[in-house]
């Protein structure tokens, strides 16, 4: 396994355990025995979670990554006990940051769940490779992580306009949308990534899913209003 | 033959490395590893890559000495000590043999001058290198050997032993210390950002592929200062131990400087027994003691069968050395063929048992490791704690896991307990795992099902002083592999057969003895040319610095491959199509005898190189200004304009060594030379005056150089900044001549030749194919535009695209001797492939969820093997895996913004149910509660 391969969400799912500093040690940059160089990978992923470990009022200081060859066993041991002593200086997570438990665990379940959201936003950055640690800073600023979250977006199919045609609910990757033949359609916004499959999948011709963004998600039908009564069956 | 092995005093087979005999044995000498800078102990690993990774007991042991100790014995828990060995004689009969002695570095305590070994803080390059590496003396500090303190100004000095006529020293240049020496600096760069380097040096030998980016890379390091200057060792301080340099430049004239600590350059002699070696082989030694080499074959000696690799074949650094290595093993694959696989059993695995309807049953075997993990962490406490984790139903505690008796005891108790998931706790999975996967699959079920838990190098080693902690940490990390194991799922590696044919793209010296080779090892191999002949570049070379007959040597060549009943030669080729993998290649090549597909399973790429057409210097518009190639090929049609010349002038770095073209192309020095000591045979009252930068005529190739110095051709340096001008003009006596003015600075003036004929050092440039050649057979490209290995070292004659291999110019400029060291070696590889029936793809390959996958293509600009694409589907665009060219690396899955790709075996299900079981909810609760408190 490549350090390529970790995770955003792993890095979340440690802190929302509870965990207090999370440390990836990667290979040394541009020694890859590969043609991969997942290690700049890595490195703008850490880059990119710092920034949002900062925006949610978390020290970003609690997330490490440092570079280092097999035969490198002294920069690992400085490198962890230096900081171990740095997540010691901070504190028990939230408790540094002054932030409550409930708070914090909500918190981070909800930024958990903007993981995709943050993969696609970010699709090309996150393959960058970073010639000087200098630039590492310029990454992600936070004006950028800011605008990520002033400016995301959320999908909602307008009942009024929605065909109950199976369209946009089958293409959906996670299953966020229920409904059924002749049931209005319904985004669960809890489970959407916001890939905005669906606003690509609804027939033009409805046009029933639509991008909000600044203002609040309407809340959904109830589900008894959620039958669609054809005319033609009003007919018959 | 005759081998006499010397006693180990350890039973290699009962040895698992654990090192607590090294813990206890109280004899400490000097340890020759580390350059007797620190001490190591007389039972002791050599280091810590050694293969086998088992400890051995040298003559310092007290009891070889006196009869006395014999502690190592007592804390040995596997019995493997045995004192008594005696050497042991074996004789062998072998069909080929193959020398790989290496090299010596040169001794600088032979010459007084250098103060090694008088001065505290006089080191050589190899005592630098260990003080540098964390492995070393000082774990990777570098201390002076006077105080102990870190140096903050290093000086190292260049050409120690090598490119001097002096006795004692080499005439010819050692090849690879400008480079090492430039890695020196940057790693002391990286210990200690502040220090100063200075390095004192004669001419920088960049000639390696992407040496020359390097070389800029340290030079404008802030600190660092290259010095073109003979630099001597004067005195050292009596109080500060520290050394002073006396050194001259043009502008400053002598100077005398201090540093904290110098480091020597020292060469590379031939190994010290190289004589003996010779005599009992019966080869014969070129003058300077290392092997004598065919000129056409390097890698065979003199005497049949035996055969040579690395450094005994002369100074050459790694990647050189590997290419011969792999070569001398094609070579030796050809002599002995008829045998091959002879040696080799098949090994025959009970049925898979299909568990896919069973719960989870675990069973954790807890290694002690000798005293290695047991010694620190409380074993049965830990099994113990293991039989309480949800679904291990089996927990044991092992001496030695890895043990033949105890790997099969694994087998037996997961056939007895009905276990379907085995996590074993011990050592990395990097050395043992495949054992322990086999141990699993003699049980009957799926390999990777075996789940290892390191509790030694991540654990004991590093926490011996914590006992207690080191136990938790041991229950931590098994608790972490259980929760994996759970989600573990049976993987299949499948066997892709092999098309036993070989296609050679290129039909040059490196494309034909690459064929050659292949195809004497009974394949078919189909070689394309582009050209209506065979030969390539060197078609154009008529001989080489050492004298060989080219164009005989060709011929010869040519005549061997239309003889070779395997090889089927393509002529006025064209390549139109390339797809499939390794193993099963389908080509389209289309030629003078109609288009053609052709099915193999290995891809070489030898298309060669181009020269560069120069702008400058009159090239092309003054026909008294030709290339070096140009000025060969009229030295051998005698062209009377040529001979008769009276004053000639050579510009060197024609096109490269600048902003377009940032490498050297390293041939060309050697080949002015060259050219210069034929026209002297020829016309000895010739004026040749040769305009360098750098003369990088490295290796045995510096003694022509002198030689071509001592008959009176005139070498002059220029820089980059100020290049030579030329323009036509007269004589003073009114002949027609080229005026060629360039700065002398060693005399401090501007120098006008007349020149005749002016030769022009033109570079050797990547061949106009290469891009479209390189995106046939997906393969990637270096900064410079020739084609990219897949590692420097570890795999320098293959892509990272399996199955497709390159040599010859096409990887960089090289000289032909090289080359054909090159071309043998991806043979060698290539045979690798071949001469099996299948290739094994691993089973933890990407996999795509079709119904999650919103096409966005991220997991396919992150794939650097291609082994992903978008397809069409009535969905949309969807990912699709190729299994064969996926190598798991696993960027695509943590690319993937719905989880739709999955790397198997590393699942974000395993990985997550990893870190769900790192910190309980009883350790984390209390905390946060803690912390909520103090809000």
């Amino acid at each position: 396994m490549c350090s390529g391969r970790v995770d955003m969400s792993f890095v979340l799912r440690a802190f929302l355990n509870g965990i207090d500093g999370v440390f990836i040690g990667a290979c040394r940059l541009n020694e890859c025995n590969y043609v991969t160089q997942g290690n700049y990978h890595a490195l703008n992923m850490v880059l990119l979670s710092k920034r949002v470990l900062e925006h949610m009022g978390l020290n970003p200081e609690r997330l490490k990554i440092e570079f280092m060859s097999a035969a490198d066993a002294n920069i690992f041991a400085e490198g962890v006990n230096a900081f171990v002593k740095k997540v010691k200086s901070l504190g028990p997570l939230g408790e540094g940051e002054g932030i409550n438990r409930h708070e914090l665990k909500s918190r981070l379940v909800e930024i958990s769940k903007l993981v995709p959201y943050f993969k696609m936003a970010n699709q090309e950055k996150l393959a960058s490779h970073l010639k000087t640690p200098e630039e590492y800073d310029g990454l992600f600023t936070k004006e950028e992580i800011d605008r990520l979250f002033t400016e995301m977006v959320s999908y909602y199919i307008d009942p009024e306009k929605c065909q109950a045609c199976m369209t946009c609910l089958r293409r959906c990757p996670v299953e966020a949308i229920v409904g059924g033949k002749n049931r209005i359609h319904v985004i669960d916004q809890d489970k959407c990534i916001k890939c905005g499959t669906c606003f690509e999948a609804c027939p033009p011709r409805f046009g029933a899913v639509k991008k909000i963004s600044g203002e609040p998600v309407p809340a959904p039908i109830p589900e008894e209003k959620r039958t669609i009564v054809r005319k033609s069956k009003e007919a018959s | 033959m005759t081998l006499i092995k010397k006693p180990r005093y350890i039973l290699e087979e009962k040895c698992t490395g654990c090192t607590t005999c090294v813990e206890y044995c109280p004899a400490k000498y000097p340890d020759e590893y580390n350059q007797e800078i620190s001490k190591n102990k007389a039972v002791h690993i050599y280091f810590a890559q050694a293969i086998p990774l088992i400890a051995y007991i040298d003559e310092s042991c007290l009891y070889l000495k006196e009869n006395k100790c014999r502690i190592c014995e007592g804390v040995c828990k596997n019995n493997a000590i045995d004192l008594k060995q005696t050497p042991k004689k074996r004789e062998i009969t072998v069909g080929a043999i193959l020398l790989a002695p290496g090299f010596e570095p040169f001794d600088p305590k032979t010459k007084e001058e250098y103060h090694y070994g008088e001065f505290a803080n006089v080191v050589t390059s190899m005592d630098y290198e260990r003080l540098l590496c964390s492995t070393g003396p000082y774990s990777g500090e570098i201390l002076r050997g006077s105080d102990m303190k870190h140096p903050h100004k290093v000086a190292w000095i260049q050409c120690v032993g090598s490119r001097r006529v002096t006795p004692g020293e080499n005439s010819y240049c050692s090849a690879v210390c400008c480079t090492y020496t430039q890695k020196q600096v940057i790693l002391t760069k990286d210990h200690h950002a502040e220090a100063e380097c200075t390095v004192f040096h004669n001419d920088i030998r960049s000639y390696g592929k992407d040496f020359e980016r390097y070389y800029e890379r340290t030079e404008q390091l802030p600190g660092v200062r290259f010095i073109r200057s003979y630099a001597s060792i004067v005195r050292e301080d009596p109080n500060t131990k520290n050394v002073t340099v006396r050194y001259s430049t043009f502008d400053e004239g002598v100077k005398e400087e201090a540093f904290d600590m110098v480091v020597l350059s020292v060469g590379l002699n031939p190994p010290v027994d190289a004589k003996d070696v010779a005599e009992k082989f019966g080869i014969q030694l070129d003058p300077n003691n290392f092997c004598k080499l065919n000129p056409v074959n390097p890698m065979e000696s003199n005497r049949p069968g035996i055969y040579v690799s690395g450094a005994f074949q002369g100074p050459i650094d790694i990647p050189e050395s590997v290419f011969s290595a792999s070569g001398a093993g094609s070579q030796i694959g050809q002599l002995l063929d008829y045998r091959r696989g002879n040696l080799a059993e098949e090994r025959v695995y009970p049925s898979e048992r299909d568990v896919s309807k069973e719960e989870p049953r675990i069973g954790v075997f807890v290694c002690h490791c000798g005293a290695n993990i047991g010694r620190i962490v409380n074993v049965p406490e830990t099994v113990e704690y293991c039989k309480t984790l949800p679904s291990v139903v089996y927990a044991q505690e092992q001496l030695f896991s890895c043990a033949t008796n105890s790997a099969r005891e694994i087998t037996d108790v997961t056939k007895e307990k009905g276990l379907n998931r085995v996590v074993i706790a011990a050592c990395s999975p990097r050395t043992l795992e495949p054992l322990f996967r086999d141990t699993v699959r003699e049980a009957g079920i799926n390999q990777y099902f075996c789940e290892m838990a390191n509790i030694r190098e991540h654990d004991s080693w590093v926490h011996s002083k914590e006992k207690e902690e080191a136990t938790e940490k041991a229950k931590d990390i098994i608790r972490m592999s259980v929760a994996r194991a759970c989600h573990l799922e049976p993987l299949q590696e499948f066997d892709l057969p092999v098309n036993k044919a070989a296609l050679v793209v290129g039909g040059g010296v490196a494309g034909m003895n690459c064929a050659l080779s292949i195809a004497n090892q009974g394949h078919e191999v189909h070689l394309v040319e582009k050209a209506k002949e065979l030969g390539g570049m060197v078609r154009r070379v008529y001989s080489t610095l050492e004298g060989l007959d080219v164009q005989a040597y060709l011929h010869d060549l040519i005549a061997k491959v239309y003889g070779h009943p395997l090889i089927h030669v393509y002529h006025d080729a064209t390549i139109t199509e390339a797809t499939g993998y390794v193993g099963n290649f389908v080509t389209v090549v289309k030629s003078e005898t109609g288009v053609a597909e052709i099915k193999h399973g290995a891809s070489v790429i030898t298309i060669g190189a181009d020269l560069y057409t120069p702008t400058e210097y009159l090239y092309g518009q003054d026909e008294r200004v030709m290339t070096h190639l140009d000025l060969e090929g009229r030295i051998a049609e005698r062209d009377e304009k040529i001979v008769n010349a009276k004053s000639l002038v050579m510009i060197h770095c024609v096109g490269c060594r600048n902003e377009d073209r940032n490498y050297c192309s390293r041939i060309c020095c050697s080949q002015s030379v060259k050219n210069a000591l034929r026209l002297k045979e020829i016309n000895p009252q010739m004026d040749i005056t040769i305009l360098f930068r750098d003369m990088r005529t490295y290796g045995f190739k510096e003694d022509f150089y002198r030689e071509a110095s001592n008959k009176d051709v005139k070498f002059i340096r220029y820089e980059p900044q100020e290049p030579p001008q030329v323009e036509a003009g007269e004589s003073d006596e009114g002949r027609p001549v080229l005026k060629v003015t360039a700065p002398d600075y060693v005399m401090g003036k501007k120098l006008v030749i007349d020149a005749d004929i002016l030769a022009l050092a033109a570079a050797v440039i990547p061949s106009a194919a290469t891009n479209e050649v390189a995106a046939l057979f997906k393969v990637t490209l270096s900064p410079d535009g020739f084609f990219k290995e897949a590692h420097v070292k570890l795999r320098p004659v293959e892509f990272g695209t399996e199955g497709v291999y390159l040599c010859g110019l096409a990887h960089y400029p090289k000289f032909m001797q090289e080359t054909i060291n090159q071309a043998y070696g991806a043979a060698g590889r290539v045979l690798t492939l071949l001469s099996h029936d299948t290739v094994v793809a691993s089973g933890s390959v990407a996999q795509v969820n079709e119904s999650r996958c919103i096409g966005c293509g991220a997991c396919v600009s992150a794939c650097t093997y291609g082994a992903l694409d978008l397809r069409d589907t009535k969905q949309g665009k969807k990912a699709m895996v190729n299994p064969v060219l996926c190598k798991g690396d696993g960027l695509c899955n943590s690319k993937c913004p719905t989880g739709a790709i999955q790397l198997k075996h590393y699942t974000d299900q395993e990985l997550l149910s990893e870190i769900d079981a790192m910190a309980t909810e009883e350790e984390i609760l209390p905390e946060m509660d803690a912390a909520v408190g103090d809000v």
